[in-house]
């Protein structure tokens, strides 16, 4: 339980996936612009990477190990995570519009997004069981989130602030995600 | 002459990195070491070239419903084969590029070239079309690793330029370094391009 809540909490704060692992920085870039969608992108990844977590990891133990093949390991995991968006893409549009509503432009973009395939692997690498393979997917998925709606925060406000003309829109981005990880380096002494 | 063309234009004009602001991941993450920079850069650009080719050669017989899978599952097969290739022969690569060998697989130049290009034009342009975003790619992230090692370990491949004395500024080469060499380099080049514009 303990190493649990470890893990949770280095995942989310210590080793943030978006600005101290580099993961995911398309979609901190791209949909960072208003709180809402930041929010939207953040719900639809958790809910996709808790599920691939524990899906790449079942592929992992039961068909790969056993047949010798891990080295199909990436191809697996990419069709894996590709069919998985898909489907989730159908299941929510069927049983839940208004949740479809709020996640469905996400959704697709998901397929894409280097986290995910990166926490499968991650998991494998580490030698991770199904259950601490979920928990960190999700932890990661929170890590990513957090990033995302504080990084949307300030861009809204950037928008009115009065910087160079030349750096203008992504340059200032940037140099902004760079003074967050700074902040987030901060936590590093947390465990 | 048209394929120079196709290969120079993947260098400057249409630059992955600095001008179509694709494949963020990996250029913030390897850009950390000169001798990171170049050996992600070779990789990629044969995953792209091969990738390329091969796409191109099947653009005819590959139906358009399902068009996307088949590309990632070539390029997936290719990623496969370098990594496996850079496990083999360069252990010490393998160890501080890690995660992101694999992870070429889903960098949208991959599949922003495939779609955009390889999807619609001969072997031989593609292949020209590969080369030059490849190397176009590896000269983005050389740039900046070129800027943060020299500054955050005050060396360049390895080798110490400045003396015992020089204080490395350490922040260069952790992560918010990454994001805001990256972000200064986009503003040095949005104000050349303003001054031509002039």
């Amino acid at each position: 339980m303990k190493e649990i809540l470890i893990l949770i909490l280095s995942a989310i704060f210590v080793n943030n996936i978006v600005v101290t692992q580099f993961l995911g920085i398309c979609p901190f870039l791209g949909v960072s612009k208003r709180v809402e969608s930041a929010i939207g992108m953040g719900a639809a990844v958790t809910f996709v990477l808790g599920l691939a977590s524990a899906i790449s990891w079942l592929v992992q133990r039961y068909i790969l190990d056993p047949f010798g093949i891990g080295y199909l390991q990436t191809i697996a995991f990419i069709l894996v995570i590709a069919a998985l968006v898909q489907f989730v893409e159908m299941v929510v549009r069927k049983f839940s519009p208004s949740l479809y509503n709020a996640l469905g432009v996400y959704l697709p973009l998901i397929t894409t997004n280097c986290i995910v395939l990166g926490v499968a692997i991650i998991n494998i690498d580490k030698g991770y069981n199904i259950l601490f393979s979920i928990a960190n997917g999700v932890a990661n998925a929170l890590g990513f989130t957090l990033a995302l709606v504080l990084f949307a925060g300030i861009r809204e406000r950037l928008d009115f602030a009065n910087v160079p003309k030349c750096f203008k829109g992504i340059p200032i981005a940037l140099v902004t995600a760079g003074l967050m990880s700074i902040a987030f380096m901060g936590f590093a002494g947390l465990l | 002459m048209n394929y120079l063309k196709e290969f120079t234009k993947g260098l400057l004009k249409e630059n992955p990195v600095f001008v179509l602001l694709l494949g963020m991941c990996s250029t913030l993450a390897v850009s950390n070491s000169l001798s990171n920079a170049l050996g992600m850069g070779a990789a990629f650009t044969i995953v792209l070239v091969l990738s390329n080719m091969v796409i191109s050669s099947i653009r005819k017989i590959v139906p358009n419903d399902i068009r996307i899978p088949v590309f990632i599952v070539v390029m997936a097969g290719f990623v496969t084969m370098i990594d496996l290739l850079i496990k083999a022969y360069f252990p010490a690569l393998n160890e501080s590029l890690g995660i992101f060998i694999p992870l070429i697989v889903v960098n949208c130049i991959l599949l922003g070239r495939a779609e955009a290009f390889a999807s619609k034009n001969g072997i031989l342009a593609s292949l020209f079309d590969g080369l030059g975003m490849g190397v176009g790619y590896t000269l983005a992230l050389s740039t900046l690793a070129i800027i943060r090692e020299v500054i955050g370990a005050g060396t360049i491949l390895g080798y110490p330029l400045f003396g015992p004395n020089y204080q490395p500024a350490l922040i260069m080469i952790l992560p918010p370094g990454a994001f805001i060499t990256l972000g200064c380099v986009l503003a040095f080049l949005n104000k050349m391009q303003e001054k031509k514009a002039s």
